[in-house]
């Protein structure tokens, strides 16, 4: 399968076009002569193309965010500079401005994740009914970032119903259920259109296998409802038979949404060797259902993979009532960082903090208020900085 | 247990109903027959004194437990004549398939009832639309009613649940309307209309108060399908405005689902659009012990179908008399409530229930290794015993 990526859907771009398309131009340039078909370093889909800054470090763009944001934030800025990790940060900020008549994400917060090619993001607020779309969405689409990755694993020392969860999930961000056509045919008849294409779904599935082999995982698992719909779902489910057949190793099946719920709530073990793979609203769903098997979204991360950009984030809220006081959890945008370090290569650094922060959690003397303890975020902080080597 | 909930019978859950007037005005007014819930809906003939029901074991699993309710039935001298119909969806070259199916939509519009396994749907895209979604879209069969409920002595991942899916079950993503626009783009309609958002909305209020729960939440996500989710979260909104001694909140349904496997004490009625009640279901049957012990019903306004909560065919189990009867027992108990045989449901559903309870007769989905056949006997045993 050669898919030259020099494709793109419509609404991106619209998307590029409003944005100036000036920019996208090197991008495009270089991608004409790549190819899919095998993962070379060089091949790889969504490569991280950053390269160190003559002092020697990497520049990341630092999204912080709204409520509890800027003190997660300084959190994870505490731990990294004590850990010696090769980032320097360049904080932007994206409150929507308006632009033409729309609201539109500050040019100089694209400019920057543009530039240094990964971004970690904080929790926004997204007004709710105030009638334009989510901070989050526009930047899904301003970078075309197509696949959400949603590891959830169960943390020492904080206990629920499951234990040993370990589940790796791929959503395909860009279309699907979310691909915001909508109208009133008449009054109280509305059609929501479900977009599914061949060029999303193999980029998707593509890196979906990718990511297995990368990660150590054998199986990988199309999550569909290919019953039912039939075209839609069936489309998935078809291309993820093709792109299957590029990577023998992998071993690949298909499962139905009904089963993969009952299954993931009855037993999660099973999962614990695959990644799924599914389209959107379905990964919406069990990303976050697989994250209350965990405890909730304060200890999952999460990375939005592009083909330029990536951006990884904390999916939690941004917490107005508690912000300021510092009682946030920063784990979960703790976490993510660790997933941008290994998208950077950076994997020593990953390991290392990451094993001071669970092993700070599986003491249990200084964890915050949503884990049962009393620990302020400075003093979670300091105690990861401890326990690092 | 879940008696308590279905005690009183689905009919005067539906009597039981105020004929809603407020949320119904201006050009809505032409939806209004379709939307209310009359008192006129249930009227099963009797003969001989026997009710006639359709019954339609399915596939996978479908004849076994089948044949348990009708060992059970029969034991109980329940006055219920079977219109049995095998009509499958596995696709066998058998060319009465299809003739089978409309026999089967036609024996259920004259009983007016019916006892259903699950049909298998193929994924081939060139396999036939799903039997079940034909079947309740043809007859209407709008509202589908899981129970959710921990059963006692047998434990599961979390205690206290006692939770109801009201899902509808006639338009949303099931509408089966997609197109392939050019090659490699396909488009696939959800449908969401007021008329039927509001027709289920009340459907969820009416029973919620007839059974004595106290909460209704509607599942959405109408923060991304702002028009589609969004209809349907206005009309439950404004439907809501009529039941002012209910509690009512909304969540969306990635929240939900999350929130079902870390606190799920925490519903009691839900009520949402297909789809996520296809996912819901089956998270909620996962946390008490999965498809094999959830019970649910299919309401319209003229038929009303009994089948398993969790719809899941089973063809891996098939044949081997490891399949788990008591969703498919429990949902007969249900129809027999319908019915008005108060004291057959009683009498069955306690006995399932004191079998799981003692624990020595479990079948394999339950950590046992007792076959369908003797987990129905056992039942049969209580059943004399009582």
């Amino acid at each position: 399968m050669l898919a030259c990526r020099s494709f793109a859907a419509p609404a991106r771009q619209c998307l590029r076009r409003a944005n100036g398309t000036s920019r996208w131009a090197p991008a495009l340039a270089q991608s004409q002569s790549r190819f899919y078909a095998a993962i070379a370093e060089e091949d790889k889909v969504a490569k991280f193309k950053g390269t160190k800054g003559n002092d020697g470090k990497y520049t990341v763009t630092f999204i912080e965010g709204d409520g509890i944001g800027p003190e997660i934030a300084q959190s994870v800025k505490d731990i990294y500079s004590a850990a010696n990790v090769p980032i320097k940060w360049e904080s932007v900020d994206v409150t929507p401005r308006l632009k033409d008549g729309k609201t539109v994400i500050p040019d100089e917060a694209i400019d920057s994740v543009t530039k240094n090619y990964v971004a970690l993001k904080g929790p926004l607020a997204t007004p709710v009914g105030k009638g334009h779309v989510s901070l989050n969405l526009t930047l899904r689409r301003t970078f075309n970032l197509f696949a959400n990755v949603r590891p959830c694993k169960s943390i020492a020392g904080y206990k629920t119903p499951y234990d040993n969860v370990d589940t790796v999930l791929i959503r395909e961000n860009t279309e699907g259920e979310y691909s915001g056509i909508e109208h009133v045919v008449v009054d109280g008849v509305v059609q929501s259109i479900k977009l599914i294409t061949r060029d999303a779904c193999e980029r998707v599935l593509r890196f979906a296998f990718q990511h297995a082999t990368e990660i150590g995982r054998k199986k990988v698992r199309a999550v569909h409802k290919a019953t039912i719909m039939k075209m839609s779902d069936g489309l998935f489910l078809s291309i993820a038979r093709e792109i299957a057949k590029e990577f023998p190793n992998i071993e690949f099946d298909a499962e139905l949404l009904d089963n993969t719920c009952l299954k993931m709530v009855t037993d999660p073990l099973p999962y614990n060797d695959k990644v799924l793979v599914m389209p959107n609203l379905y990964g919406d769903i069990l990303s976050d259902m697989c994250a209350g098997l965990i405890g909730g979204l304060g200890l999952t991360p999460s990375g939005n993979i592009g083909d330029e950009c990536s951006i990884f984030e904390a999916v939690h809220g941004s917490a107005p009532d508690i912000a300021g006081k510092q009682l946030a959890n920063p784990t979960a945008l703790l976490l993510s960082s660790m997933m941008m370090l290994q998208h950077m290569g950076l994997n020593d650094h990953a390991n290392n903090i990451q094993r001071a922060i669970f092993k700070v959690i599986a003491e249990g003397k200084t964890i915050t208020g949503d884990l049962g303890g009393k620990a302020k975020t400075y003093e979670y902080a300091d105690a990861v900085i401890k326990a690092l080597k | 247990m879940l008696s308590r909930t279905s005690q009183k019978t689905a009919q005067t859950l539906l009597r039981g109903a105020r004929p809603a007037s407020r949320c119904v005005a201006g050009p809505s007014m032409a939806t209004r027959t379709m939307a209310s819930l009359a008192q006129d809906i249930f009227k099963p003939t009797k003969f001989g004194g026997k009710y006639t029901v359709t019954l339609i074991p399915g596939d996978g699993i479908g004849a076994e437990v089948s044949e348990s309710v009708k060992e059970i039935f029969k034991a109980d001298n329940v006055p219920i004549e079977w219109e049995q119909i095998d009509v499958s969806g596995i696709e066998d070259g058998n060319k009465h398939t299809e003739e089978l199916f409309r026999e089967s939509i036609a024996s259920l519009k004259r009983n007016k009832i019916g006892l259903k396994g699950i049909l298998h749907t193929p994924v081939e895209r060139s396999g036939h639309q799903s039997f079940n979604v034909a079947l309740r879209q043809e007859l209407d069969i709008y509202a589908s009613i899981v129970l959710i409920k921990n059963i006692p002595g047998y434990q599961g991942r979390h205690n206290g649940i006692d939770l109801c899916i009201i899902r509808e079950n006639t338009e949303g993503e099931y509408s089966g309307l997609e197109h392939q626009s050019v090659s490699g783009v396909v488009e696939s309609l959800k449908i969401i209309t007021r008329a039927k958002s509001e027709r289920i909305a009340k459907f969820a209020f009416a029973f919620a108060l007839a059974n004595n729960r106290k909460k209704v939440t509607c599942i959405h996500k109408a923060n991304i399908m702002k028009l589609a989710d969004g209809l349907f979260r206005n009309t439950f909104k404004r439907v809501a405005e009529d039941y002012p001694t209910l509690e009512t909140n909304d969540m969306i349904v990635d929240n939900a689902s999350m929130q079902c496997v870390s606190r799920p004490q925490q519903f009691d009625v839900m009520v949402m659009p297909n789809l996520y009640g296809g996912i819901l279901s089956n998270i909620g049957a996962g946390l008490v012990g999965g498809p094999g012990i959830v019970p649910g019903c299919n309401m319209g306004r003229d038929v009303a179908v009994f089948e398993p909560g969790c719809r899941h065919v089973g063809l891996d189990i098939k044949g081997k008399d490891q399949a788990n009867p008591t969703a498919l027992l429990l949902s007969a108990a249900m129809l027999l409530r319908h019915l008005g045989l108060d004291d057959h449901a009683n009498r069955i559903s306690q006995s399932v229930y004191r079998v799981i309870e003692e624990g020595k007769a479990r079948t394999r989905d339950m950590g046992g290794s007792t076959t369908t056949h003797e987990f129905t006997r056992a039942i049969l045993d209580q059943m004399e015993r009582v």
